[in-house]
């Protein structure tokens, strides 16, 4: 009890709480997690909120995202700098924006993100054929995967500028049943 | 989600045209309404401020005098259509024409740079992206949902400039420090919101969690400075420590359920290796423990407690073990069968029985609460059908909306490329064969696409029609064989007991072991066809793998509700009407140790195929026929074989209230033993898994022939089947179903002024037109359902087309943006050769 007690301060944990998806024990489980991937760099104690950085070389070793296509997407997307280094801040809010609990609006803007390889705010081609080859892992080829962006852009294309912005990729998501079901990247994540 | 999508997609050109006029022509500010701005964005706004600083006051006055026709234009053609769309246009360019500007060269080639900015700041691109229009969204939420909250803090709590007014919109970015003040209407609506809506809205909002605590920490601070402003009054100080200790009383309690939920690690452990397809059917099995747990709950609450309070004869008969399979022995005389209750009112001796249902608490007696044995059994079980039958329904609609959207999407390629990937799955290899999985999904609907469809030969459909036609040949004679086996087997065994049960020289032991054929035939029956069925299914050949999962399922179900079928006629036509023949002094007690039998039986031959088909055919492939593959874990059979089982136990809640307990006891141990299985001996499956709308299928069987077949066979049991006269607790009435009747005129007799409920119950429930009545009204309900949704099928078309008009506004306003800089551009430049020409 001590242990978890020095961690954070009760002002702290309760923030945390209203801020994410996690109840007091999951946030503590959270940065023992955060602790075990780099225990020289992460204090225990965070009561006073320690500006430390854990890289993303480190974070993609965790089970949860090591055979993920888009593990390095991810991890860049919820950085503070963008180049992929987590604060512990960071770190929970990726946890929180995938788990079970949020919402769909929330996982579609941060899907959309994550979809946006090229950071311009759109899923142009490149970032469909990006996203293609690491789906399929170069099972199609090159002309293929040209044809199925020309394709998936020519149908969800709403507005005609030939990439989809956020609002064509919700009005697309929303009418998968499936979306939300599979989006649930780190349900699971207090076991392993 | 689309009309969500209407509202937020960009400018309608009416409200641009209106907000810029804000910032040009103050004097017609008032005329506004501030609905027309809600949906605005500021950026415009201050892009059209820069636009007037930029120029000199000339210029200004032209750009108000262009946007003022714009709008003049814009309102008269405000409903958007074809033609009046044609003429603003061409009225725009002619516009265009006319107006010559002097300006500063703007520089930049293509887009200028403005126009960029405009681009990239418009709430289509920004939403969810900028900072400052996330906040802005969010203030606009936490308005409207505090408007519909009518929330509780009066006006007067909030300092003069943070009250909410109509002024405040039309201010609202004409500061350069939009987004601090943004931010601080934020948390001013945030503060004004009650907690929980307060936390929902944090949790929700797409900001790092940092800045989220950074606004949280302001609302906090806010908070504080107001309480101890107001100088809180003793009572108003409690309620705000009772406040904060509710909520972390309420914190501990979730952090309390969430560890309760059983199963957590096993089925994140399996979603994680073979993802969401076989994770659906455990969590299948965990909503049938659900329903087994609320049944027993119903049932042993007020049946079998009261009954096991006042146990009304001792019968001693040895426990031999083989009860535990026949259900028969000594466990007859028990609280588990039906013939055990009572058909008397129990008198009140403790304190349970006072606190039975409404209806089955009566005041004969008239001096102290008593518990009517017959009518609480009667109550008891219907009220459990009715209730399971409201949840299932309940739950068949919310899935149904979840996997059958209104709108069917014409997309499916960017639907697969961005939402096929099942992030549950993270062990290595099953990474790899959803890869492969995605890889052809994708080639073959490319396939589709391109060459679209090829007509297959006459011969060839021919053929394939012929196979279809075999296989099915194959599958009915096959279910109808064994339907006509188990009928002939069901009436020799009943023929044999009727010779046997007077000669007394057999041995009990081996009559009673005997009563285990017919659910062992029927088991094998269940486990040997689906094989078959499968087989014959290899020989087809169907165009997509979900046609191949519903023929499956459809021919299970088929034998499944056969079987079924032919048992209760069993049962319910052979055995109950005559029961003395076969030597039983009650019927319903047979029937219940009938279906323990067949749920125990049930769970033997899982067991077997578990440990056959999967555990041995795995080592049997691995080490003889070396193969690398694993079997495939079969959803569909298994979920059909969890359905027969409730099915069973839904069947015998009437003879053996106990009965939901044993079923209890067999998922559980279903479950650990399904999952170790699939762990040790199974392999991700390599066919698409279409999860949610298989969890729809699944629902809707379980209610409509599973459970709507049992309420059926009870329905007619109580209904129209003489009960056992010398057992149970409807021994002296015609049907179970008079025990309403005959406590109603009991009722009457002690006391007459409740004539009219006796009445009443002749008139309404046992006339049946008014059975059809509500028949109707339910018909009614569910023809208003789906027109309503058609009509929002209908809205839904109307507002993709408006989406679509809109993306075409949005060029055209573009475009005339661009041009409008273009002609500044060549004025500057005209004008600047003249100066140099003087």
């Amino acid at each position: 009890m001590g242990n978890k007690q020095t961690t954070f301060t009760e002002e702290q944990l309760e923030a945390y709480q209203d801020c994410t998806f996690f109840t007091r024990k999951e946030i503590l489980r959270l940065h023992a997690r955060y602790r075990e991937l780099a225990p020289h760099l992460v204090p225990l104690d965070y009561t006073n909120n320690p500006d430390i950085k854990v890289p993303m070389t480190l974070i993609v070793t965790m089970p949860e995202l090591k055979e993920n296509p888009f593990r390095e997407r991810i991890v860049e997307t919820f950085s503070e700098d963008g180049q992929g280094n987590l604060s512990f801040s960071d770190f929970i809010d990726m946890f929180s924006a995938l788990c079970e609990a949020s919402p769909r609006e929330l996982k579609t803007i941060y899907a959309f993100k994550i979809y946006d390889f090229n950071r311009d705010n759109f899923i142009c081609k490149e970032d469909l054929e990006k996203t293609l080859n690491k789906l399929t892992k170069g099972e199609l080829t090159p002309e293929e995967v040209t044809l199925v962006c020309d394709k998936a852009i020519e149908e969800a294309d709403l507005d005609g500028d030939n990439k989809l912005s956020f609002a064509d990729f919700e009005n697309m998501i929303s009418k998968a049943p499936d979306f939300l079901r599979y989006r649930h990247l780190f349900g699971y994540v207090f076991i392993f | 989600m689309v009309q969500e999508e209407a509202r937020s997609l960009p400018l309608p050109p009416g409200p641009l045209m209106t907000k810029s006029e804000s910032v040009l022509s103050p004097v017609r500010l008032s005329v506004r309404s501030p609905a027309d701005e809600e949906g605005v964005h500021d950026s415009f706004q201050q892009l059209i401020a820069e636009h007037s600083d930029n120029g000199a006051a000339s210029s200004a006055l032209e750009l108000q005098q262009l946007q003022s026709d714009l709008d003049e234009e814009s309102r008269d053609n405000m409903p958007l259509s074809g033609p009046e769309h044609e003429h603003r246009r061409r009225q725009g360019a002619s516009d265009l024409e006319c107006d010559g500007g002097e300006m500063d060269p703007i520089q930049g080639e293509g887009w200028s740079s403005d126009t960029l900015k405009i681009l990239s700041s418009m709430p289509s691109r920004t939403i969810g992206r900028n900072r400052g229009a996330i906040i802005s969204q969010y203030c606009n939420k936490t308005l409207k949902l505090r408007r519909r909250r009518q929330t509780r803090p009066s006006i007067r709590d909030f300092s003069p400039s943070s009250r909410p007014s109509i002024r405040s919109y039309g201010m609202e970015g004409d500061t350069t420090d939009a987004e601090v003040s943004k931010r601080e209407r934020l948390v001013n609506n945030l503060q004004n919101l009650p907690v929980s809506d307060r936390v929902r809205m944090l949790r929700g909002m797409p900001l790092s969690v940092a800045e989220k605590k950074e606004i949280r920490n302001l609302v906090m601070q806010k908070e504080k400075r107001i309480l101890s402003n107001k100088k809180l009054s003793c009572c108003s100080q409690l309620k705000y420590y009772i406040i904060i200790a509710a909520r972390k009383s309420w914190y501990s309690w979730l952090s309390f359920l969430h560890s309760l939920q059983p199963w957590q690690t096993l089925l994140k452990r399996v979603s994680g290796r073979f993802g969401t397809g076989v994770l659906s059917y455990f969590l299948f099995l965990k909503t049938l423990v659900f329903f087994n747990v609320f049944l027993f709950l119903v049932t042993g609450a007020f049946l079998v407690l009261p009954q096991a309070v006042h146990p009304p004869y001792r019968d001693t008969t040895s426990f031999s073990g083989l009860e535990l399979l026949t259900g028969a022995g000594s466990f007859s005389h028990t609280v588990m069968y039906y013939g055990y209750y009572a058909n008397y009112t129990l008198p009140r001796r403790s304190r349970d029985e006072g606190g039975g249902q409404n209806a089955s608490t009566l005041t004969s007696d008239s001096q102290q609460f008593s518990y009517n044995m017959p009518l609480a059994y009667f109550f008891t079980i219907g009220m459990a059908f009715f209730i399971t039958c409201i949840i299932l329904v309940y739950s068949m609609s919310k899935t149904f909306g979840r996997s059958f959207r209104i709108n069917k999407s014409n997309s499916i390629l960017t639907m697969k490329t961005f939402s096929c990937w099942d992030f549950k799955v993270i062990k290595k290899k099953s990474v790899q064969i959803m890869s492969e999985n995605i890889g052809t999904q994708l080639k073959e609907l490319l396939a589709e696409l391109t060459q679209k469809h090829t007509k297959s030969t006459f011969c060839k459909r021919f053929c394939r029609l012929m196979v279809h036609g075999v296989a099915w040949t194959i599958c009915i004679a096959s279910t109808t064989g064994c339907m006509a086996g188990v009928y002939y087997f069901s009436e020799f065994i009943h023929k044999d007991l009727q010779q046997n049960h007077r000669n007394l020289y057999v041995n009990p032991l081996m009559k009673e072991a005997k009563l285990l054929s017919l659910p062992t035939v029927v088991s094998v029956i269940n486990l040997l066809l689906p094989a078959l069925f499968n087989l014959v299914g290899w020989m087809e050949t169907y165009e997509s793998p979900s046609v191949f999962a519903y023929v499956a399922i459809g021919r299970n179900l088929m034998l499944k509700m056969s079987m079924l079928g032919i048992l209760c006629f069993h049962w319910l036509g052979r055995v109950a009407p005559e029961y003395k023949s076969i030597g039983l002094t009650c019927w319903e007690d047979f029937v219940g140790q009938e279906l323990y039998r067949f749920l125990l039986m049930d769970f033997i031959f899982t067991l077997l195929d578990t440990l056959f088909g999967e555990l041995l055919w795995r080592l049997f492939s691995e080490k003889v026929l070396k193969r690398k593959r694993k079997p495939v874990f079969d959803i569909a059979r298994n979920v059909l074989d969890l359905i027969y089982g409730q099915t069973l136990a839904w069947l015998g809640v009437l003879f053996s209230p106990v009965l939901p307990v044993v079923q209890i006891l067999k998922l559980f141990l279903v479950f650990y033993i399904k999952m170790s299985s699939v762990m040790l001996n199974c392999q991700a499956p390599r066919k698409p898994y279409r999860a949610s709308q298989m969890t729809t299928i699944f629902i809707t069987l379980l209610c409509i022939p599973s459970l709507l077949g049992a309420s059926v066979c009870v329905t007619y049991t109580m209904w129209s089947i003489t009960p056992s006269t010398s057992c149970g607790p409807f021994r002296t009435l015609d049907t179970m179903f008079k025990a309403g009747k005959h406590w109603m005129e009991i009722l009457e007799k002690d006391n007459p002024s409740l004539s009219v409920l006796s009445k009443a119950h002749t008139y309404f429930v046992e006339n049946p037109f008014f059975l059809f009545v509500g028949a109707g009204i339910f018909l009614i309900v569910i023809y208003f359902h789906s027109q309503v949704v058609d009509g929002q099928r209908k809205i839904i078309s109307l507002l993709q087309d408006q989406i679509q008009n809109e993306g075409e506004d949005k060029k055209f306003l573009i475009n005339r943006l661009q041009s409008v800089h273009k002609q500044k551009q060549d004025a500057g430049k005209r004008l600047k050769s003249q100066d140099s020409t003087c």
